[in-house]
């Protein structure tokens, strides 16, 4: 298995630099850094990647029990890691990805030499019992397959070849509109069920390597006492609430996020 | 009706009255305000900041939620109006789309009304940016999705149930496929055997088949066949050819005669306007005494010849020449021909399906042919009856989609002696 072609690996920047990994979250794909990745470009190795069944990633590498559960992403993100030997990284993971690098560090922190955690939820579900509060109900996720179900039909399996199938062509691909968030719907609801039915919370603990926690002000998805509760768990992580709102800072505060994460690696290099 | 009024053509010249009235209907719309344009616009319009704050909101989608304008602009967000799994799509789809595209139309959403209702909408947003490129705004147009929402429903089971269907009748065929095969191929002393069958298609039955089988005084039948067609009514013929073979072996097991009884079964069930036919070769093995070996009588009515690869590495086509498709003619002709097969010789048997396979290697969908499965024997001799169907079945895979059509590969071989017994 080829996993670069697998998981359509980019790597870009600054040859030598300090690597950052940036991994996306449940809906769209590597694009989501688009406007991150040049202002990380002059100091850093930057590697981007789709997950399996995201994006242009390799649909026929994916199957429902490989990718039932955070494991097999996790265990892409050290596959990864190990192809490109680059030696030890910062994980940027947003959204769902953040615990894969929380499972992926606890599994293997040598490869890590620092999380970014971006507006991460160990567990989306409340669970009133602990008193957690993940913001959302088990029916409120039944009803985001709803709506995922909603837009199936303007999912064609037609269009996935050509989304595919033009790796020497990329701009076949973005030409397609709403293409880097088209999933293939099986797909997209069982990744929909990883993450948001999964619960991290226990796993937090074992992280080890050094840890930043950068959650949105006004999250509709993560509120702030989860960033709250994430760095509690984690020993020694450090927890900045950015400006940006929303989940997406990324996005909506490149220039915040991208200052963050180099603040970071500097950070853990000193 | 022609509004322009100013084209000058004698058409619109209609008598004073008409003209007045039309005159009038123009000028109303003129003197429609923008303001009311968009306040009552017959579907839903808001402004939104960048960070989702309702900036501005229309009438007409206030009058479908039941909100007071005061209660949504400068204090809550687009986002706040939908349903909590719309609230998660448009967080982790939506609003990234419209961040890179600047658009993202027609995404079906629900929104919620102050009643407690749930209002199906399609939602088209672009962003506004100003004059330096940076996003300033999102303008957002809702259309009232209810119809349309049930109809995709009726058409969302409507394919579940499809994809349920299909998957029960892949389930069906290859359960039907399995019992036209024999589940393992009989032990035959001193003899080495393997089959392999390559399924084409998985939503169709194809009709190709095989066997191997004890007949009395230690000799042995096998056959291997192709029915004309797919589906369902090709599986009836198989299963009637098969345990017509299976009989006919029995009765009289001279390989002409069972042929020639086969054929004779299926001009009886298959006369008139539905005929059905088949190619088959089918052989008799004996045992040639101490020496090991066998000796082969093959029939074949109709069937691509087999190939005998010989322990020292050439090949030959076992012809059977003009021999006709069973089932066709009341009085078939029907080709022998008897080979013997030595310590390390293989005898393989195969169906159409791989020599008319396309091959995708070389583009043009040229067949793979005669000529080029016998250069591939010729490259593979001498061999085992199971490194021979491995590698049909690597062939067979090189083609991809390439093959239209089932195959069914039998191969026997005459082990050599090891090297002890040779001692």
């Amino acid at each position: 298995m080829d996993v670069r072609s697998r998981n359509r690996v980019t790597v870009t920047g600054r040859s030598g630099g300090p690597v950052v990994v940036l991994a996306h979250g449940f809906g769209c794909d590597q694009h989501l850094w688009r406007l991150v990745v040049p202002l990380l470009e002059r100091d850093f190795t930057v590697v981007l990647f789709d997950h399996v069944g995201a994006g242009r990633s390799d649909l026929s590498a994916w199957s429902p029990e490989r990718y039932s559960t955070l494991d097999g992403y996790t265990e892409d993100v050290l596959e990864i890691c190990r192809e490109l030997d680059l030696g030890p990284v910062t994980f940027v993971g947003h959204s769902v990805s953040a615990m894969m690098g929380v499972l992926a560090a606890a599994r293997e922190p040598k490869a890590f030499t620092g999380l970014v955690l971006l507006a991460p939820s160990p567990c989306f579900v409340d669970d009133p019992a602990n008193g957690y509060r993940g913001g959302f109900s088990a029916e409120d996720i039944d009803e985001l397959l709803g709506s995922l179900d909603a837009n199936y039909l303007g999912w064609s399996g037609a269009m996935a070849p050509v989304i595919m199938g033009n790796p020497e062509r990329p701009e076949l691909g973005e030409e397609l509109t709403n293409s880097f968030c088209r999933t293939d719907p099986d797909i997209a609801r069982s990744f929909a069920r990883v993450t948001f039915l999964s619960d991290n919370r226990e796993d937090l603990a074992d992280v080890t390597v050094p840890t930043l926690v950068a959650q949105c002000s006004r999250d509709a998805i993560a509120p702030p006492e989860v960033g709250e509760f994430v760095r509690s768990r984690i020993r020694g992580s450090r927890l900045v609430t950015l400006n940006a709102t929303g989940h997406c800072p990324q996005l909506a505060a490149p220039e915040e996020t991208a200052a963050a994460i180099t603040d970071f690696v500097g950070a853990t290099r000193r | 009706m022609n509004i322009s009024g100013e084209t000058g053509s004698g058409d619109h010249r209609a008598p004073g009255k008409q003209a007045g009235t039309e005159h009038a209907a123009f000028s109303a719309l003129l003197e429609d305000s923008a303001e009311d344009l968009y306040e009552h616009a017959p579907c839903g319009y808001l402004s939104t900041l960048m960070d989702g704050t309702i900036a501005k909101i229309n009438t007409t989608l206030l009058d479908w939620l039941g909100h007071e304008r005061g209660d949504l602009v400068g204090r809550r967000t687009f986002s706040d109006l939908l349903t909590v799994g719309g609230r998660l799509y448009h967080e982790t789809h939506f609003a990234p789309l419209l961040r890179i595209q600047g658009e993202v139309s027609g995404i079906a959403l629900e929104l919620r009304t102050t009643d407690g209702g749930r209002l199906p909408v399609l939602v088209t947003s672009t962003v506004k940016t100003g004059d330096d490129g940076r996003p300033l705004l999102i303008r957002t147009t809702v259309f009232d999705a209810r119809d349309r929402r049930a109809y995709e429903t009726e058409l969302l089971r409507a394919r579940r149930q499809a994809e349920r269907e299909r998957e029960e009748l892949m389930r069906l065929n290859a359960t039907l496929q399995q019992t036209l095969l024999p589940p393992t191929l009989v032990n035959v002393p001193g003899l080495d055997v393997a089959a392999y069958y390559h399924v084409a298609s998985t939503d169709m039955v194809g009709g190709d088949f095989y066997d191997l089988f004890p007949l009395s005084a230690g000799t042995w039948g096998l056959f291997l066949g192709d029915v004309c067609g797919k589906g369902a009514a090709a599986a009836a013929v198989t299963s009637l050819a098969r345990y017509t073979l299976r009989a006919a072996a029995v009765y009289d097991p001279d390989p002409a005669a069972v042929l020639s009884n086969l054929n004779t079964v299926l001009n009886h069930e298959y006369n008139g306007h539905d005929p059905r036919f088949c190619t088959v070769v089918f052989g008799l093995l004996t045992p040639e005494g101490e020496h090991g070996g066998f000796r082969i009588t093959l029939a074949s009515g109709g069937h691509p010849p087999a190939l005998l690869l010989h322990a020292d590495g050439s090949v030959d086509q076992v012809d059977t020449p003009g021999g006709q498709l069973i089932g066709v003619l009341p009085d078939a002709h029907i080709a022998t021909a008897t080979v013997h097969l030595a310590a390390g010789d293989t005898l393989l048997l195969y169906t159409d399906g791989l020599t008319e396979a396309r091959q995708a290697r070389t583009g043009d969908g040229d067949r793979y042919g005669d000529e080029a499965l016998l250069h591939f024997a010729r490259a593979l001799a001498p061999t085992t009856a199971s490194d021979a169907v491995a590698a049909i079945r690597d062939l067979l895979d090189t083609f991809g989609t390439g093959i239209d059509d089932d195959t069914a590969v039998l191969a026997i071989n005459v082990p050599r002696p090891t090297n002890e017994e040779q001692q």
